[in-house]
């Protein structure tokens, strides 16, 4: 058991202790501590999102709709969906992790626009207050899809504030891409090559064109159901000559590549832990960062799968179902070549690793869910059930969030300079996969046997599989509290944990822990290519 | 203003994240060019139903745009043409250090863009007293005839107008930001705050309104050209 | 400094150039020659148009502007995805019909 060697390092000038008092935090131009105020923030909407999802559990416990009635009901779930989408994991790992780590990896001192970096962050706290105010006010009803004529002519709710909020949310998500795109590209330490790059850049680069590119799109149709909320005036209105399905277009030309915004960043995570936990350089550099921009690409082909059964013809339906089918392709590269750096590597199972793993299994399954979908033979059969609703929280509960979570607790040491409790991030690691799989797994079936999503009551021989779905989602619940205790109990008592506690390879692991203001001593020239684990020990060490 | 003046003010505002004003410079110009396609695709989606009901409904789009008026689109199509000239030419004054001239010329491109809007003024208010502002206001619902008779006005008209407002209006909010933004610079590069050497914010503001011109050439024939009444 | 500084003379040419073009497409547009042509005319000046003001006016022809090219290359190309593909579901409800009518 080797203990590092440095004399509480935390007590060095790094940028928590450079300056103190709420106001150096408010007015911070540093990456890093604006990564901080994103991860509170986000952690804040994870719970409001949760506690949604826990009442949507709690209802369908029995077949009758008993403990609220179906207006509340579709509240609850359109709230659960805007919070966890657009507040929760759109910015998840971009905006803290990115946001932390990628000036770092290219031994940079920030970004390449820190103060709209911070500009970003309140665009965000006032479109998230704004939501809460909706929230108190009554929420809205339309699902997070604000599907036409409903939304604009017939719902009783708060549309157009919500649609207020998602829009100013927008922006900030579209001004911290194009931060990081400017900042990979111009930003980068001599030596840097994009060839050198972590993947994990790769992979924001990617996210970021998918923020610039769709989200204007959002925000323009949002715009016009708010428009049409408060004149009248009928863009989608079939009376005068206007197109509901129109909507649908415009809103999945965004909201489909959303969902490759929420998942390459938990790819970007994904490839520096398994790298770094099998001690083994990535399988086909080439490949996985390629297959980033393929996702992003194709990503933008597909949207119209959302829409089989919506009313476009049936030739745009072939044509979307074929395209559809295409986009899987780079992402199973992806996770071929993750399970081939695995292969005779050096395997260390930390929190981080089981993460890791978990996601590689969980998003597998999500995906491959997906190609069903796509088919459309099986689509009109299962499209507006629970088979939707697992396929989709696999890849983003079972995939994003344990990336996330992953992400986290691998460079929390770097963040934080402390360690965590590794038994404890075992424990909440398999709690996590166990209540996930029991609360999810179930909704397939359910699904394929025909339970349509965002009812409120069902009939009763479902009922089984909703007992064990919500009783998984209790064991979920306590699987997402634990890292809160122990990861904040880290903070005044973990171990120190020093500059390079997984003896990672990478920039950031090259500059101490918590680092610096200005990231490096000295601007670094990189000399080595990517993810040279040869140079490193075999094992991973253990801080203590 | 002297070399080392002028160097002065050049190393000032150099920001401490970059390694050099040259970074910097191609740092913040490729930013406004990725924000001017975030604005390509925010228009692209009122594009996009215009062209997908402009398919839909082809007469209704002509008659819409009869509507228009087409000498005062025409001229401030030249008034923007115009301006998008003030401004490229400030930035070349810029770079050879010549503010003052540069100021002068914003301040033209400023005028411009107020007269520009001046005329939307009158045209939106035009088609207000004709009835053909979509919602509340909406009255126009008598076409008449070559013969002198009236039938009634197609419904998909309140669409053709309700994109030609949300279109314009979009266009015209893009063209007052522009205006207030190229004030701001204008006054700044008249207060000797760029140089030779630093003049960027000039650069990346221009290319922002040169942006806005571009979305006008597109509405130009696309709101104004459609009907051969001018003949 | 990498800058290209143009002489006033390339953007007095462009200025005389883009009003000749806005001549043409008022006039053409008087010229009847059917609406899809009258429209095809239209947009291609207009094409034509932004083309100069993009190379001439915004500089992407001079300096390393390559970036920057393909960064708006990639936006128009994107619009044209979105235009594209939205219209193969609007241009075929008729041809192969819409499922369930």
């Amino acid at each position: 058991m080797a203990t590092t060697a440095v004399a509480n390092p935390v007590e060095r000038e790094n940028y928590l202790n450079t300056n103190y008092g709420i106001k150096s935090w408010l007015l911070t131009t540093d990456h890093k501590r604006i990564a901080i105020l994103y991860l509170i923030s986000i952690t804040l909407m994870f719970f409001i999102g949760g506690f949604f999802a826990t009442l949507i559990r709690l209802e369908l416990l029995t077949p009758q709709g008993d403990l609220m009635t179906a207006d509340t009901y579709n509240k609850v779930f359109s709230m659960h969906g805007i919070v966890m989408v657009f507040f929760f994991l759109i910015p998840s790992i971009p905006a803290t992790l990115g946001n932390f780590l990628i000036p770092m990896m290219i031994g940079a001192k920030d970004l390449a626009f820190p103060r709209i970096n911070l500009l970003s962050w309140y665009i965000y706290i006032v479109s998230a207050c704004l939501l809460i105010y909706v929230i108190v006010n009554g929420g809205v009803d339309t699902g997070w899809t604000f599907y036409t004529p409903f939304s604009t002519t017939y719902s009783n709710t708060n549309v157009f504030l919500a649609g207020i909020a998602i829009f100013i949310n927008g922006f900030s998500s579209i001004l911290t891409g194009l931060n990081f795109i400017v900042t990979l590209h111009r930003m980068r330490a001599p030596g840097m090559t994009w060839s050198r790059l972590p993947l994990f850049c790769w992979s924001h680069y990617a996210t970021s064109v998918i923020q610039v590119l769709g989200t204007p799109v959002i925000a323009i149709t949002l715009a016009l159901v708010a428009i049409e909320r408060v004149w009248h005036i009928g863009i989608f209105d079939p009376k005068v000559g206007g197109d509901p399905v129109l909507f649908q277009h415009m809103f999945w030309f965004y909201s489909h590549p959303a969902v490759y915004i929420m998942i390459l960043p938990s790819m970007a995570v994904m490839s520096e832990i398994i790298t770094c936990f099998s001690r083994k350089r990535i399988f086909g550099y080439a490949f996985v960062a390629l297959a980033s921009i393929g996702i992003a690409v194709i990503g933008f082909l597909v949207w119209a799968h959302h829409m089989f059964v919506a009313g476009i013809s049936a030739y745009a339906a072939l044509v979307f179902s074929l395209l559809s089918y295409f986009v899987a392709v780079p992402s199973a590269i992806k996770v071929f070549n993750w399970t081939a750096t695995m292969y005779k590597g050096n395997i260390s199972l930390r929190t981080p690793m089981l993460y890791a793993l978990g996601f590689i299994g969980l998003f597998t399954i999500g995906g491959m869910t997906g190609l069903f979908l796509a088919c459309l033979g099986i689509d009109p059969h299962v499209t507006d059930t629970y088979f939707v609703v697992a396929h989709f929280h696999f890849i983003m509960v079972g995939g994003a969030v344990m990336a996330y979570l992953g992400g986290i607790h691998f460079w929390w040491p770097k963040m934080t300079g402390r360690m965590y409790s590794e038994i404890w991030g075992k424990v909440a690691a398999f709690l996590i996969f166990a209540g996930f799989n029991l609360t999810f797994l179930p909704q397939f079936i359910l699904g394929y046997a025909g339970m349509p999503r965002r009812y409120h009551a069902y009939v009763p021989e479902y009922q089984v599989l909703n007992v064990l779905s919500t009783a998984g989602a209790s064991i979920l619940a306590l699987g997402y509290l634990l890292p809160l205790i122990y990861l904040l109990s880290s903070l005044r008592n973990g171990a120190i944990a020093g500059d390079n506690p997984w003896a990672a390879q990478g920039l950031e692991w090259k500059t101490s822990s918590p680092p610096p203001t200005f990231n490096f001593e000295e601007t670094p020239v990189v000399t080595w290519e990517a993810y040279d684990y040869e140079q490193m020990p075999k094992e991973v060490p253990v801080v203590s | 203003m002297s070399a080392s003046t002028t160097e002065a003010v050049a190393q000032h505002s150099l920001q401490h994240h970059f390694a050099t004003m040259e970074q910097q410079r191609q740092s913040t110009t490729l930013g406004m060019w990725i924000f001017l396609v975030t604005e390509i695709m925010f228009f692209g989606g009122l594009f996009t139903a215009y062209l997908v009901y402009r398919t839909a409904h082809p007469d209704v789009w002509e008659m819409g745009s009869q509507h228009m008026e087409f000498w005062l689109g025409t001229i401030n199509t030249v008034i923007l043409l115009t301006s998008s000239f003030f401004v490229a030419l400030s930035v070349h004054y810029a770079q050879r250090g010549m503010t003052k001239i540069t100021a002068l010329l914003l301040f033209l491109t400023v005028l411009c863009g107020i007269g520009f809007l001046g005329i939307k003024a009158v045209e939106y208010h035009n088609h207000y007293k004709e009835g053909t502002v979509p919602g509340p206001w909406w009255h126009y619902n008598q076409v008449e005839n070559p013969d002198g008779t009236t039938r009634p006005a197609p419904h998909e008209l309140q669409l053709f107008f309700y994109l030609y407002f949300v279109m314009t209006g979009l266009h015209a909010l893009h063209v007052t930001i522009g205006i207030v933004l190229l004030a701001l610079i204008g006054l700044w590069a008249w207060q000797g705050k760029y140089t030779a050497e630093y003049h960027n914010p000039v650069h990346i503001s221009g290319l922002y309104w040169h942006f806005v011109d571009l979305v006008w050439i597109f509405l130009y024939p696309l709101l104004y050209l459609i009907a051969n009444k001018h003949a | 400094m990498s800058e290209h500084v143009l002489p006033i003379r390339v953007y007095v040419l462009t200025f005389i150039a883009l009003m000749a073009l806005m001549v043409l497409t008022a006039f053409l547009s008087t010229v009847p020659m059917g609406r899809e042509l009258n429209t095809v005319v239209a947009l291609f000046i207009a094409a034509i148009k932004a083309t100069l003001v993009l190379l001439f006016f915004m500089h992407l022809k001079y300096e390393n502007y390559i970036l920057s090219t393909v960064v708006f290359v990639a936006g128009l190309f994107w619009l044209l995805i979105f235009f594209g593909l939205t219209l193969v579901d609007y241009s075929s409800r008729h041809v192969m019909g819409v499922p369930g009518h």
